[in-house]
């Protein structure tokens, strides 16, 4: 029972009784700076101004080439729906790399929850529960792959490695390697991608929730401070008083549990449930975690650059697609931004010190 | 976490309780069974001289396994032809996507000595080794769709014709614009996977049907042969044009996302042409909506293939021609489902 009640979910755990989590919570503050190299705040908003700098290049580059289509409030609009599902992954994805580990099985837990939510027994219960059935899946998995690596002593790159082949061999199992579409009466899903309030599909505002969501659950409660904690120095983290384990296995739920609210987004844009949906978003997630500052070694990292990293691969996919350019093409743009944005957070890392 | 006593909390239970009850509902989910049956597998009508029972005959059959609904259907349909004749014996082999496998499956048929073997390999160069042992031991063989390189390596070859496809979507597009009176109309593409020859020669197929009417392809993407990437590639595709005139989709697997990208963008001034020819798609067409027409690519070969087999291992010839033996090659052609003739083509759709 301690278990199941250990994975509880994403709730973070504010220190209330008494002044001993109070004292915890300030000794994990200054942890948390030593974590992060010392480098002060300063830092992250100049790293992120880069990123926004790199967004402007690239809506020039577009009102350049493209300029009756690219300046459309459609085309916007059109980029955030397609960083949402990648952006609510990469929401979780920020976390698992800021606690020290990373979640190769994103991708294949989305399809398996895509696929799950979607079978013929589960449609037949409505789109509420169509949509819990995606949650509890994700959440699900990621309690799995996290019991693993906490409890299991596995390493999270075997670790999530072994959940991406499995979801998605379950995923191909379970719908027979077919697409299974949305029934019409079960349309409600669908509706998140069609109904639109002030001009923006909802799943635009699931997007922006979870990112809320996120931002606040990292820099505002105690749960954010641990996850810094222990990606920082992982044995600083349990001399602390912080359960290690316990709060590694909270990470890869949270980050399952992200991967569940992506199904249902991928579900309202492409109307079915599919083991072929979410194919190499491990390695989406991971580079726009990556460009978006976050170590990759853990203890640091932000939301709002993750979002941003999404938020420059949507645009650039946009871009080549409207000037009518291959994908071929995008990968390499795609791999030399890599590269440009971990250099420059090199020397963003060293000149502080 | 210290604050936590040993005895379970009333959160703890709660929350316990909680699991327990949400994964029991969501392990009533994963059924996946149908109460209205997926439509029949497609095997042609008996008649003629041929289809009466002749010498028996034992067919080996394998293909890979179903990674797509088409592959799916093609298994389907040629247990179902089989199963119309009471002089065929049916042997089909596990279906895998294993070379090796698949090569010692046909092995174990050619030890079995099987009449003849109707095979659609996982890779026509893999397998081409163990087709002409086949060969060589006098069992006839009927390659299926991907081809053998090797001549001696099968009887007779019958497949689809991609080049086809395109040629067929090119004239449906090229011929409704013309009768339009369009000029300079806006043609856009969504191709498969780009680096796989079929691609290439869908591609190649349409452009050069639209050529015939002075038409070119203003713009064409790839995507991946799946919902997702037929999705998202579509929807950028769809931004990047603001009046399109015509679209053809390479698969229609791919194609429920491209028509859930045009039905989000609220787009009407434009038709579209898939390909293949799923059950779903000719719903599409039959209700009516963006999508017109679809080209086939159809996994009813299968059925025609295990005819063509149990021909050949009687020693027949093809009722319509007048020669004695089955033909060495019969390439399908690639047909135009619209909405005047999707009622005929209805039974013959595959799930995808």
């Amino acid at each position: 029972m301690t278990k199941t009640r250990h994975s509880g979910g994403t709730t973070p755990q504010a220190p209330r009784k008494g002044a001993g989590p109070n004292e915890r919570g300030g000794a994990l503050v200054s942890l948390t700076r030593k974590a992060g190299n010392g480098a002060p705040a300063g830092v992250g908003e100049i790293r992120h101004l880069g990123l926004v700098a790199a967004l402007v290049l690239l809506c020039a580059a577009g009102l350049i080439t493209e300029p009756e289509n690219f300046a459309t409030s459609g085309n916007a609009v059109g980029v955030l729906v397609l960083a949402a599902t990648i952006g609510v992954i990469s929401v979780g994805q920020t976390f698992v790399i800021i606690g020290g580990g990373i979640d190769l099985s994103v991708g294949s837990v989305m399809a398996l929850a895509s696929v799950w939510a979607t079978t013929v027994a589960t449609q037949s219960y409505g789109p509420a529960v169509m949509a819990m059935c995606a949650i509890l899946v994700g959440t699900g998995s990621g309690v799995v792959t996290g019991l693993l690596i906490s409890y299991g002593r596995m390493v999270p790159f075997i670790a999530t490695l072994a959940m991406l082949v499995a979801a998605r061999g379950l995923a191909q199992r379970m719908s027979d390697r077919r697409t299974q579409l949305i029934r019409p009466e079960n349309d409600a899903i669908e509706a998140l991608s069609t109904t639109k309030l002030l001009g923006l599909p909802l799943l635009v505002y699931i997007f922006a929730a979870v990112a809320v969501a996120g931002w606040l659950l990292l820099n505002r409660t105690t749960f954010g401070r641990r996850t810094f904690a222990v990606g920082g120095n992982r044995e600083a983290a349990r001399l602390a008083g912080i359960d290690v384990r316990r709060h590694t296995l909270l990470l890869y739920a949270l980050s399952g549990f992200c991967c569940g609210i992506a199904a249902i987004i991928i579900m309202a844009l492409t109307t079915t449930g599919s083991s072929t949906h979410g194919d190499l978003y491990e390695l989406d997630a991971i580079a726009a975690v990556i460009i978006g500052g976050t170590l990759l070694t853990g203890g640091r990292g932000t939301i709002t650059g993750s979002i941003l990293g999404v938020l420059i691969f949507t645009l650039i996919t946009n871009l080549f697609i409207l000037n009518g350019l291959q994908t071929s093409d995008q990968l390499i743009a795609k791999g030399v931004i890599i590269v440009i944005a971990v250099l420059l957070q090199r020397r963003g890392l060293r000149s502080p010190a | 976490m210290s604050d936590h006593t040993s005895r379970p909390s009333r959160r703890g239970v709660l929350f316990g309780g909680a699991v327990v009850a949400a994964s029991t509902l969501a392990a009533a989910c994963t059924s996946n069974s149908e109460d209205d049956p997926a439509p029949a597998a497609q095997a042609g009508t008996l008649g003629g001289d041929n289809d009466k029972p002749g010498k028996q005959v034992t067919l080996g059959f394998s293909a890979p396994a179903a990674d797509h609904g088409w592959i799916a259907a093609i298994a389907k349909n040629a247990e179902a032809q089989a199963k119309k004749y009471p002089d065929v014996t049916f042997k089909p082999v596990e279906p895998t996507n294993d070379i090796n496998q698949q090569i010692s499956a046909v092995e174990s048929l050619i030890r079995a000595k099987v009449g003849a073997l109707v095979i659609l390999p996982n890779d026509g160069e893999q397998l081409n080794q163990v087709a002409r042992k086949a060969m060589d031991a006098s069992i006839p063989v009927v390659n299926l769709d991907r081809v053998f390189p090797d001549k001696l390596s099968y009887r007779t070859w019958i497949g689809g014709d991609n080049y086809g496809m395109g040629v067929s979507a090119g004239h449906y597009v090229g011929k409704k614009l013309k009768d339009k009176g369009v000029s300079d109309p806006v043609i856009v593409e969504i191709q498969g996977i780009a680096t796989l020859p079929l691609t290439q020669d869908r591609s190649k197929g349409f452009a050069d049907a639209l050529k015939s009417y002075g038409f070119s392809v203003t713009a064409k993407q790839d995507a991946k042969f799946t919902v997702e990437s037929g999705n998202q590639v579509a929807s950028n595709l769809l931004r990047a044009h603001k009046k399109i005139d015509a679209l053809w989709n390479h698969d229609d697997d791919q194609g429920v996302g491209v028509l859930a990208a045009v039905k989000q963008s609220g787009r009407k001034e434009f038709f579209m042409v898939g390909g293949a020819g799923s059950a779903n798609a000719m719903r599409e067409i039959k209700a009516g909506g963006v999508l017109e027409a679809t080209v086939t690519y159809s996994p009813t070969m299968a059925a025609s293939a295990i005819k063509l087999g149990r021909l050949i291992a009687q020693g027949k010839g093809m009722a319509d021609l007048v020669e004695q033996q089955a033909p060495q090659s019969v390439t399908l052609a690639s047909e135009t489902i619209t909405k005047d003739n999707v009622d005929r083509y209805m039974p013959l759709g595959f799930e995808s």
